[in-house]
């Protein structure tokens, strides 16, 4: 589904990383490891076409990235910023906000299976009346989540989804993306995260950044 | 015309003791001011001393060149002013803020010298100068302050403008609020100003024309007219300037560029 061959990043002169290959199929979890450093969110932004890459190609279904419209590319493949940004206003607000982007624009505001998704984090229709300026890192982590997934895209690229959260929510994180993953074909994910056993736990596949520059 | 009292150089160097007085009291009451005053009241006297030559050898002249030159120096000056107001840069700043004034202020000034007041000749540095300089001097400050917001706006809410793109907004929808903040950041003298104008403040032309004896119905014509003049011309320039950067700090494929930004000590 997703690919990048020999895909490479500089920085100033050196390489962050280099000849970095991604093979993303349909139902996979893919992680990302690496030390701190290693430019892992780098390149989870640079599948997201937030930057540019450097060196090498991207495509998703075999259409290089060059000949996708951006916002119709970055609606099939969403990046979730390790921190979550959100509007003023509730968290109804921020999850309605999205559908007046032109690329949303025709599917329209869910409030259902919003609801189902707060229902995953055991939070009812009362959190949508947050206010979004009082919503724990955690919390705002979990409406970036559930943003992100009402947007229907085909790949979720999740930068240290959980690390604001607690452990309950990030069992719930967990389990609520890769249900998502299985519940329709087409779906796939890539993670970044320093909890060595949550990669364990979710991802079928491990890509190393080792930070060795070439 | 019932003309006006001439001030002669000793007359404005009498007006130079009031200024001795704050440095008496800065120096008194140890405000550290003392220095920093003086320079500017220097600077000032100057300034202002040079400027009076140049204008009474242009006016002098009755030829366009000199006009159109002096116009273009006091433009060129604005235009990097504008941009040394603000603590980031990017490459092309300068131009971007020399085309928004060049452009605002030219064009707004033409107009009101040809279609409104009907100058003859058109470059008749009377009417010209004094036009264009009160326009430069409110769209300098309209662009700098609306230049600064922006990018920095940009910068401090970097995130939720990325989670907008990474969501698939276009950069037009990832910058529109950033865009009408900057608009209105810089047009915010501009309304309070009009706001009071005449009843906490009358403005300096106005001032100036019934000092000089005009009446002051008509000075107050004159004033409305320029007011509406820097209004348009600081709004012009503003979007300008707000425009141009959105094009240098969004490309085309809809990234935010906060690489080309970097900051100077201001």
């Amino acid at each position: 589904m997703l690919s990048a061959t020999g895909l490479g990043r500089r920085i100033d002169d050196g390489w962050i990383w280099r000849s970095v290959e991604v093979k993303l199929a349909a139902g996979e979890n893919l992680a990302i490891v690496g030390p701190t450093g290693a430019g892992k969110s780098l390149l989870l932004r640079c599948l997201a076409g937030l930057d540019a890459a450097d060196e090498g190609r991207i495509a998703i279904d075999d259409k290089p990235l060059d000949e996708w419209q951006m916002p119709a590319y970055r609606s099939r493949v969403v990046y979730l910023h390790q921190r979550p940004a959100l509007r003023e206003g509730t968290v109804e607000e921020n999850l309605r906000a999205v559908f007046r982007l032109a690329a949303h624009r025709s599917k329209g505001y869910d409030r259902s299976a919003v609801i189902r998704g707060l229902g995953a984090f055991d939070r009812d229709a009362s959190f949508l009346k947050k206010d979004a300026a009082d919503l724990s890192g955690g919390e705002a982590q979990i409406v970036a989540l559930i943003r992100a997934l009402s947007v229907e895209p085909s790949v979720l690229l999740l930068d240290e989804p959980s690390a604001s959260m607690d452990a309950v929510a990030t069992d719930q994180a967990e389990d609520l993306v890769a249900r998502w993953v299985g519940e329709a074909p087409g779906r796939a994910s890539v993670w970044t995260s320093h909890d060595g056993a949550q990669v364990e736990r979710v991802t079928d596949r491990t890509l190393t950044l080792n930070g060795v520059v070439l | 015309m019932n003309g006006y009292l001439q001030i002669g150089y000793a007359q404005t160097a009498l007006a130079g003791l009031l200024i001795i007085a704050n440095l008496v009291l800065s120096a008194t009451l140890r405000l550290g001011l003392g220095r920093r005053l003086a320079i500017a009241a220097l600077r000032m006297s100057v300034q202002l001393l040079l400027v009076g030559l140049v204008l009474k050898w242009v006016f002098a002249l009755e030829n366009p060149i000199p006009v159109l030159a002096m116009a273009a120096a006091m433009t060129g000056i604005a235009g990097v002013a504008a941009v040394n107001r603000t603590q980031r840069r990017f490459a092309g700043v300068y131009w971007g803020s020399l085309v928004s004034v060049t452009g605002s202020a030219f064009f707004v000034t033409g107009l009101a010298l040809l279609g409104i007041v009907r100058v003859e000749p058109w470059f008749d540095p009377q009417y010209l100068i004094p036009l264009l300089g009160m326009v430069l001097g409110n769209t300098l400050n309209g662009i700098s302050l609306s230049l600064d917001r922006f990018v920095e706006s940009l910068v401090q809410r970097r995130d939720s403008v990325e989670a907008t793109l990474a969501l698939g907004g276009t950069r037009w929808e990832a910058a529109h609020d950033h865009i009408r903040d900057a608009m209105r950041v810089g047009l915010i003298p501009m309304i309070n100003s009009m706001m009071v104008i005449g009843i906490v403040s009358l403005p300096g032309m106005m001032t100036g024309q019934i000092l000089a004896g005009a009446e002051p119905t008509d000075a107050v014509r004159y004033q409305i007219v320029i007011m509406f003049m820097i209004a348009s011309a600081a709004a012009l320039g503003a979007f300008g300037i707000v425009f141009f950067t959105y094009h240098r700090l969004f490309d085309d494929r809809h990234r935010l560029r906060l690489d080309r930004v970097h900051k100077v000590a201001a």
